[in-house]
């Protein structure tokens, strides 16, 4: 071949250098046409055919299938075994999608094409946000009247709330006395020092604890009160309410902020012994039982305004209300049942009855944005040392 | 239109004016609109532009004045943050990367051929389930801790020292550990296509080894060091998880507060183009720094690279530095995994694992052919393009990298909503009944938003690369009569194919790791690993979804011995003349 026995310095001079690469390239065999051809094509053929088939899989629209697509802000493993009893009673099936963030954006993006007929969430919050941007729509029905006593509802019937949980303190049963600390503003007193660890003061559901002191106290006595928890810190706020537990359990503090069906999670951990043995070592208490009494949270659903589907949605709604339901909310989930005539499960009943801060749920809501305020003028996140 | 123009003229001297003017603007508007590779840049530009362009519009949108608030409490307070978390993560993933690069390329020691792939390794492992896995080893709780209190006798944190790890420092660590994998995937491929000559001179001209490495073969590969570390920063800016996980306040965690604490959503994107205009100034503060030097190499004569032989202290010192990184960012993360999967593996087998491993698989394979297209076409339209204004546009495209992933999904949906209403509306008008979804919440919009964030993968590695070559090939060609099309194909093709398959499969194993976007985007009952993973990881109980981390990681590897081998392959395909001189035997 002539290339082959070619040197390149035997060129002709005048001709640049590259011109004399470029060609060798046209001749070498780096550019077998039909072999780059057929990678691009190939690849382009393969992603294309994906592309339809993925896409145009048959996805539930039709207005008169018996479904109910659901955004959830709650995790599926969570949610799972009950919405398989649901359609095990109703034969309607549940679409879900799961994120914590974003929801409302698709909601309203996606305008009348909306597909979501029904939002499941924890945390006051994002209920009020969904309400407040006008994304749902007011349900009126008995069986969720009959379930849900008036205070865990919105009075338009825009949401429900499906479980309460008690945001309360875990303290120490081998270093913290029976007695010494009940009410937030213990956890704001010198005895408290260096002993408290929280998670960060920005999570939803210390957001709403501070937006409930904010709306029973004042926004001044608040602040005085936020302060006196961060100077307490026994750590920077971190972690879950599990890692508190953890961190009483191996003395890095005394007390901390958790819900309560962390407690039941950690007592019944079959494969993960070592949490038996942090719950071991908590006492739940209760907080301000003489005075207004303990801040609770909710879980909650609604529907939305633009529901292809609002029969099926208000039905599971109806269902997530019901006995059954509730029944299995408190036995795997250790919240507490906002139907009257079902019982926490015995786990949490042996914590004991606790009387709930009477302040509409509602109210609380409304100030939050001025809580997540206080909590960066306190300089909350930084911890005890600034 | 315009071509009719002259014939509408009465006077041959305004006629040939007329004539004159038209063709200018003829040849203008050819080369510079109506030409297919310019028109297809400015059209993907606008298009992968949109949602950031939604971003900034979201911004003016009225609402409550944020930032006296934010001015008198926590702003400086996230700016001194990120800039610390910044600052620490480019000197971080700079040295580790760089070193390491040039200690596999250029010198011999044990190990190092295994080094060669193993230090890409960490790519593969999510940041947050790094942060996870040492944070659970190394907090006061963790097993090292506890270990040195029952040998110390220690009871209390009041009675030791030990640096706490959800902190600034575990973040850098980890964020380094992570992401300095770009910056040695870059470095190493400029080594390994640097030219022997300059460094030979250098050392004919008294240099040693190490003032040669800085003087010559490091601002050499400048170019490609800097496309790494702008991924890496890049990517440390968009970082929620982590810096959550860490307790660290930045600028990113602010906007997540500021909408969804303060439900501002106008607030979240006013920071967001703060963040943005951040990253341009950046960018151009880097390029105007260069002043314009370009780095394509002047000759073409490749020889084997030369390598040093390390021997006693060094070549140990050499091993450890090599094996830090993989073994904290790769086998200890792998080995947890492994360990938790193996009691934790059946729930993860219930939930359609296969499913959810195949969508993992095809949307990713999907996005890295499309990421690649887009990113090769822009490039290559950037580079014959006469008007800078275009290159502006592509690097403002290519910038969705640094928003975060939730904010960027705000960004895609609300143009695809509203082409949505807009078709639904039509469907209506037309034929009676409506259209429903197209765009939005399907795998469609998936796919359009890693197109998104992933422009700056694939076009920042394939803008580096034909970078390298130089313009007088396009010349030479051109002047033999290709189009440009055909200069593309068979010209740049085959000189970038190499940097094809590295963009391709960046965005690879990135969209496996991707979660904010999938996570909001994804249609209903649609779950690829990383946001099942989500679903337990998001209450800190990775150990049930073990399984599918590992899965995430074990897919990752595959690119990377793909990556190693390509990179071996480099220096064969870029030294065409040497392999045709070979005689026949």
């Amino acid at each position: 071949m002539y290339e082959q026995k070619m040197q390149p310095h035997k060129l002709p001079q005048q001709l640049p250098f590259q011109a004399r690469v470029f060609n060798k390239m046209i001749k070498s065999n780096l550019l077998k046409k039909p072999i780059i051809n057929a990678t691009i094509g190939l690849s382009m053929g393969f992603s294309i055919l994906s592309l339809a088939v993925i896409n145009f899989t048959p996805t539930p629209a039709a207005a008169n299938e018996p479904v109910v697509n659901l955004y959830s802000y709650r995790q599926p493993f969570l949610i799972k075994p009950l919405l398989d009893e649901f359609t095990k009673q109703t034969t309607i099936k549940v679409n879900v999608v799961f994120a914590k963030k974003g929801m409302l954006e698709k909601i309203r993006a996606a305008g009348n094409n909306n597909p979501a007929d029904a939002v499941l969430t924890t945390d006051i919050g994002r209920l009020n946000a969904l309400s407040q941007a006008g994304v749902l729509k007011p349900v009126r029905s008995k069986i969720l009247e009959a379930n849900i006593p008036a205070n865990l509802r919105q009075k338009d019937g825009l949401w429900f709330a499906l479980t309460t949980r008690a945001r309360v303190v875990f303290a120490s049963v081998d270093r913290v006395k029976p007695g010494e600390i009940t009410t937030l503003a213990d956890l704001a007193s010198p005895k408290a020092k260096g002993r408290l660890c929280l998670r960060s003061g920005k999570h939803a559901y210390n957001i709403a604890l501070i937006a409930s002191v904010i709306a029973n106290d004042g926004q001044q006595a608040a602040e005085k009160w936020l302060r006196g928890l961060k100077s307490n810190l026994a750590r920077k706020p971190q972690g879950n309410d599990r890692a508190q537990a953890k961190a009483i359990y191996q003395g890095q503090c005394d007390i901390a902020l958790a819900n309560t069906y962390y407690m039941g999670k950690m007592i019944t951990e079959k494969k993960k012994t070592e949490q038996n043995d942090w719950a071991k070592s908590i006492r739940v208490q209760f907080l301000d039982q003489n005075g207004r009494g303990q801040h609770v949270n909710i879980s909650g659903a609604a529907v939305t305004k633009t529901a292809k589907h609002g029969e099926q949605a208000i039905k599971l709604l109806e269902f997530l209300s019901g006995k059954k339901a509730q029944s299995i909310y408190a036995a795997e989930n250790f919240e507490y049942p906002v139907n009257p005539s079902v019982k926490p499960s015995k786990l949490v009943q042996s914590w004991g009855d606790f009387k709930a801060d009477s302040i509409a749920i509602e109210e609380i809501a409304k100030y939050r944005a001025a809580a997540s305020k206080l909590v960066d003028k306190v300089g909350f996140n930084d911890g005890p040392s600034s | 239109m315009s071509s009719s123009l002259p014939h509408q003229t009465s006077s041959p001297e305004t006629g040939r004016w007329f004539g004159l003017c038209s063709s200018n603007i003829k040849s203008y508007l050819r080369k510079n609109v109506f030409n297919g590779w310019a028109l297809g840049t400015w059209v993907l530009a606008a298009l992968v532009a949109t949602p950031i362009i939604a971003v900034i519009a979201l911004a003016f949108a009225p609402s409550e004045d944020i930032w006296p608030h934010l001015a008198s409490t926590v702003l400086w307070k996230y700016i001194s943050t990120t800039l610390l978390l910044m600052t620490g993560v480019g000197f971080g993933t700079v040295v580790i990367g760089t070193a390491t690069a040039w200690l596999v390329t250029m010198c011999r020691f044990p190990g190092q051929k295994i080094f060669n792939w193993a230090l890409l390794l960490p790519l593969a492992v999510p940041a947050y389930v790094l942060a996870f896995v040492i944070t659970d080893q190394l907090e006061y709780a963790g097993l090292l801790q506890t270990a040195l209190r029952a040998i110390f006798e220690w009871n209390s944190p009041k009675d030791y020292w030990f640096p706490e790890i959800r902190s600034l420092g575990g973040a850098i660590t980890v964020m380094t550990l992570v992401l300095y994998p770009y910056v040695y995937l870059l470095a190493r491929a400029a080594f390994l296509e640097q030219s022997v000559c300059a460094l030979e001179v250098s050392r004919t001209l008294g240099h040693g080894p190490w003032s040669s490495f800085y003087k010559i073969a490091l601002p050499l590969a400048r170019p490609a060091i800097v496309v790494g570390v702008t991924l890496a920063l890049m990517e440390t800016l968009n970082d929620f998880g982590t810096v959550d996980f860490f307790a660290v306040n930045t600028f990113t965690a602010g906007i997540y507060d500021v909408w969804l604490n303060m439900n501002s959503r106008s607030g979240a994107a006013q920071l967001s183009t703060v963040l943005l205009l951040f990253v341009l100034v950046l960018i151009g503060l880097e390029r105007a720094h260069r002043h314009g030097r370009k780095f394509h190499h002047t000759t073409t004569k490749f020889q084997e690279l030369p390598s040093y032989l390390l021997q006693g202290a060094r070549a140990w010192a050499a091993f450890i530095f090599c094996l830090i990184p993989v073994l904290l960012g790769f086998i200890l993360p792998a080995a947890v995994l492994l360990n938790y999967a193996s009691i934790y593996y059946q729930d993860t087998l219930d939930a359609n694992y296969v499913t959810i491993v195949g969508n993992s698989l095809g949307l990713a394979g999907i996005s890295a052919v499309i990421s690649v297209t887009i990113g090769l076409f822009m490039a290559y339209g950037v580079r014959i393009s006469r008007t800078p204004l275009i290159k502006i546009a592509a690097r403002f495209a290519s910038i969705g990298y640094a928003i975060p992933g939730a904010i960027l999904a705000v960004g895609v949906m609300i143009p695809l909503g509203a082409v949505d209403q807009g078709l639904s509306n039509l469907f209506i008008d037309t034929f009676g009944f409506t259209s429903s979804l197209v765009l939005g919440s399907t795998v469609f919009a998936v796919i359009f938003a890693y197109s998104v964030r992933f422009l700056a993968l694939s076009f920042g590695t394939l803008e580096a690369s034909l970078g390298k070559i130089t313009n007088n090939m396009d010349g030479a060609a051109r002047t033999l009569g290709l189009t440009a099309g055909q200069t593309l194909k068979r010209v740049h093709f085959p000189l970038v194919r190499g940097s094809l398959l590295t963009a391709g499969l960046l965005v690879f194993v990135d969209v496996m790791k991707e979660l904010p976007l999938t996570l909001i985007l994804r249609p209903f009952n649609f779950d690829t690993l990383a946001t099942f993973v989500y679903q337990y990881a998001s209450d800190e109980l990775l150990e049930e979804s073990a399984l599918g981390a590992l899965t995430i990681v074990a897919a990752g590897i595959i690119p990377v011995i793909l990556l190693t081998w390509r990179i071996v392959q480099t220096r064969t395909v870029r030294a065409p003349t040497e392999m045709q001189m070979k005689p026949n035997p």
